[in-house]
């Protein structure tokens, strides 16, 4: 088992790290959040094309290198810490999954190489009434000739509005299925919404008789549990990324303000403060190499690993979000500055898939409590 | 020509499965315990397993740490019953290879790596706990000597201990931490008085030790006279021997798995609420493990742990307490009474009795918080209004005397 990076990854993350400053500076983060644009989608693309940081564990065959989840969990760690908008989670995680495990060539071969270039937003649609991947799926297809039709509706489709492709998982007579709805679908209606994290677009599809592809599979329940462990692990190296950003925050902070007449880092109480931070921090880090390890190297582990990532991470996350904006007084309050979109993106990421609560309960079923 | 470290431990592996028992539950009487610890530390020492990083020249076995890593990784499946020797090996031996003088290294440190004589380390006081500097102990020059006078306190050990490592004060006109020397301590010597500490799980592993116009020879002292202090931070600098590791036992009555079992013997593992908190505990346990794990793995890469170790001795602390909840609810009223002889809930009790001790000794939380805050995260120190005044001037602990 191996927690930690080697230089090739250190490298790799420096490599992001840089990156993402030099071209995705919180200015940029602050255009999508006011409204004044969507994604950089030439970021995307040199994210893509120039740095091959879509394509990590596509395998080479499909135009990607080959690489692992302790990679991509690198560059979700990087990706959460900028808190930069792009359709990572959407495209490079969940419908790359969603690809890998489900068995039709004809859509890898379509779909994958354009993902490794940037040329392609997909994203996976599974939540309805609410955020878990467990419920109950009443979105129904049925065959219509030589195609399927879909209807329901589906929720929280992360980057649903902007998708090209969406995969959506739904009931058919002889049990669940992925099918390939195209973004310019008949009877698809696209409500993007209004979210708490601003980064992170979520929309709502409804399906109303839209043609769909019925995308070959083995089993596609166990299939959706595959993506959803692995969503797990990409997410919470996300989290782990935006929880040590946050952490950060408050430290700085700490070292340059005054009040009574010194640096109120001085203070046992700001301090500790950001000590339970920090100790948080060593530990979601420690949690999340062990889930990406675990991904490239031990299956039949992952449902294990995903659920003790996420169900760390997620309060951990927030609860770091929540105390820097504390720790920094009424200035952490302001929409000015920063410390409210980690705030949001913690609550955001905590609640997607499915809460603590329910990873909780997957866990003890697991642990065999 | 060195070892090389697989047939390093190799050679440590056969000897363990020859020699050392499987993790058991004893029930020996404490001086049965140290008879078996004596013979234990003598056989390691003879088959060349002792002291695997000292220098040859002062008894040890002259390897890597990498060697010693090999080592604790195969000990990991064993009982080593080593524990009277923990303070020799890990903090006393490691500082008289360090600083003693060659006569101090041929006299001592063959007979502690063999577990002929024991050590103990005396810092504490009443007066000076979190603030050790601040310590009252003091050695006035007698002749070519020293005469001691004072008291410790939290001194594990010293009811079987043959020296000590104490620090006492030697100059009271320089700020507190300048007038500190460490010296040996004959704890035989006349003048000694050792009472057994007893604390909240009624169990006594800690002593008072007094000393009354003790005689310290002049070439007792460690390091330099005044530079007790440097000498004392190169002592608690030394990692603890990690002989077993910081691995959670499953014998431990607030591990996962204990808490499981337990619940499951009260049939309460089905109830949701308890079935959460059980993941509760899951979590805060693997979390640690996992810590524990990449920092040993960062340690080999060459990156030292450092004041970092202090987040896994602070969270430890803070799981023991959360974890004495969660045995509450699973164990019930077997956690408050139960039949002589019980046990399994003796040994509960004893863990719920002993979980404050973890978030103190060694440290308080707040202390630890304190080292990452500043060591680590490079806070402000907190303004320290002692740090420039002669002792003499100073309001120490509980007394005032000079």
């Amino acid at each position: 088992m191996r927690l930690v990076l080697d230089q090739e990854q250190e490298d790799l993350r420096a490599l992001v790290r840089e990156f993402l400053a030099d071209q995705a500076p919180m200015t940029k983060v602050r255009e999508v959040v006011d409204g004044k644009s969507g994604y950089d989608r030439e970021l995307w693309r040199r994210m893509a094309r120039d740095l091959g940081l879509t394509g990590l564990v596509i395998p080479e065959a499909y135009g990607g290198s080959g690489a692992g989840h302790v990679e991509r969990s690198i560059v979700a760690e990087e990706l959460g810490r900028a808190l930069v908008p792009t359709p990572f989670l959407s495209s490079a995680v969940l419908m790359v999954d969603a690809l890998l495990a489900l068995d039709d060539v004809q859509a890898r071969e379509e779909l994958l190489p354009a993902v490794t270039v940037g040329d392609v937003v997909g994203t996976v649609a599974v939540s309805e009434s609410c955020p878990s991947w467990h419920g109950e799926t009443t979105t129904s297809a049925r065959p219509d000739g030589d195609r399927w039709v879909l209807n329901g509706e589906k929720n929280l489709v992360i980057d649903g509005d902007i998708a090209d492709v969406v995969l959506v998982y739904a009931i058919t007579a002889l049990g669940p299925g992925f099918f390939l709805v195209r973004g310019d679908a008949d009877g698809l209606t696209r409500d993007p919404l209004v979210t708490l994290d601003a980064t992170r677009p979520l929309a709502r599809l409804s399906f109303s008789d839209t043609p769909a592809r019925k995308l070959d599979s083995r089993d596609a329940a166990a299939a959706k549990s595959r993506i959803a462990d692995l969503a797990a692990v990409a997410l919470a190296a996300e989290q782990a990324g935006g929880l040590g950003r946050a952490m950060e925050l408050a430290v700085d902070y700490a070292k340059v303000r005054v009040q009574f007449g010194r640096l109120i880092g001085s203070y046992q109480a700001v301090k500790h403060g950001c000590v339970d931070s920090y100790v948080d921090c060593e530990l979601c880090t420690s949690v999340v190499r062990y889930a990406a390890w675990v991904a490239d190297h031990r299956v039949d582990e992952l449902p294990e690993a995903a659920s003790l990532a996420r169900a760390v991470v997620s309060p951990a996350y927030f609860g770091v979000a929540a105390r820097t904006i504390l720790l920094h007084g009424g200035i952490g309050y302001t929409w000015e500055y920063d410390a409210h979109l980690y705030y949001k993106r913690a609550k955001t990421s905590e609640l997607l898939f499915g809460d603590p609560h329910e990873q909780r309960a997957l866990l003890a079923d697991r642990l065999g409590i | 020509m060195t070892e090389i470290v697989e047939e390093f431990r190799v050679r440590a592996r056969s000897w363990l499965e020859a020699t050392a028992a499987p993790r058991a539950t004893g029930s020996l009487s404490p001086a049965e315990e140290l008879d078996r610890a004596r013979a234990f530390q003598a056989a390691l020492f003879d088959a060349g397993l002792a002291g695997i990083t000292w220098p040859a020249e002062c008894g040890g076995q002259g390897l890597t740490q990498a060697h010693l890593l090999a080592f604790n990784e195969e000990a990991g499946d064993f009982d080593l019953p080593i524990s009277p020797f923990l303070i020799g090996l890990g903090m006393c031996g490691p500082t008289l290879v360090d600083l003693g003088t060659s006569a101090q290294q041929a006299r001592y440190l063959r007979p502690l790596l063999r577990g002929e004589e024991i050590w103990c380390q005396l810092f504490s006081e009443p007066g000076a706990g979190s603030d050790v500097a601040s310590l009252q102990s003091k050695a006035v020059p007698d002749g070519d000597g020293w005469l001691l006078n004072g008291q410790k306190v939290w001194t594990t050990g010293a009811q079987y201990g043959d020296f000590g490592a104490v620090l006492a004060r030697t100059d009271p006109e320089v700020p507190k931490h300048r007038g500190l020397t460490m010296f040996i301590v004959d704890m035989r010597a006349p003048g000694v008085t050792v009472r057994p500490l007893r604390v909240m799980t009624g169990a006594a592993p800690f002593n008072e030790v007094f000393f009354a116009d003790v005689r310290i020879p002049a070439d007792a002292v460690l390091g330099s006279v005044n530079e007790g202090w440097t000498a004392a931070v190169a002592m608690l600098g030394h990692e603890r021997v990690s002989i077993g590791g910081a691995v959670q036992q499953s014998s431990n009555p607030l591990a996962f798995s204990s808490l499981v079992e337990t619940a499951r013997r009260h049939e309460r593992n089905e109830d949701p609420v308890i079935r959460d908190e059980l993941v509760g505990a899951y979590l805060r346990e693997r979390a640690l493990q996992l810590l524990n794990a990449r920092l040993k793995q960062e340690a080999n890469t060459g990156k030292a742990i450092g004041a970092r170790g202090s987040v896994l001795k602070l969270v430890r602390a803070l799981n023991a307490a959360r974890a004495v909840d969660v045995a509450g609810m699973v164990a019930g009223s077997e956690a408050i009474a139960w039949t002589e002889g019980d046990t399994a809930a003796a040994a509960l009790s004893m863990s719920i009795t002993g979980a404050p001790g973890l978030a103190i000794a060694g440290g308080t939380n707040e202390v630890q918080r304190n080292i990452l805050g500043d060591r680590v995260l490079g806070l402000p120190k907190e303004p320290q209004v002692d740090r420039d005044v002669p002792f003499r001037e100073l309001r120490v602990g509980t007394q005032r005397e000079i």
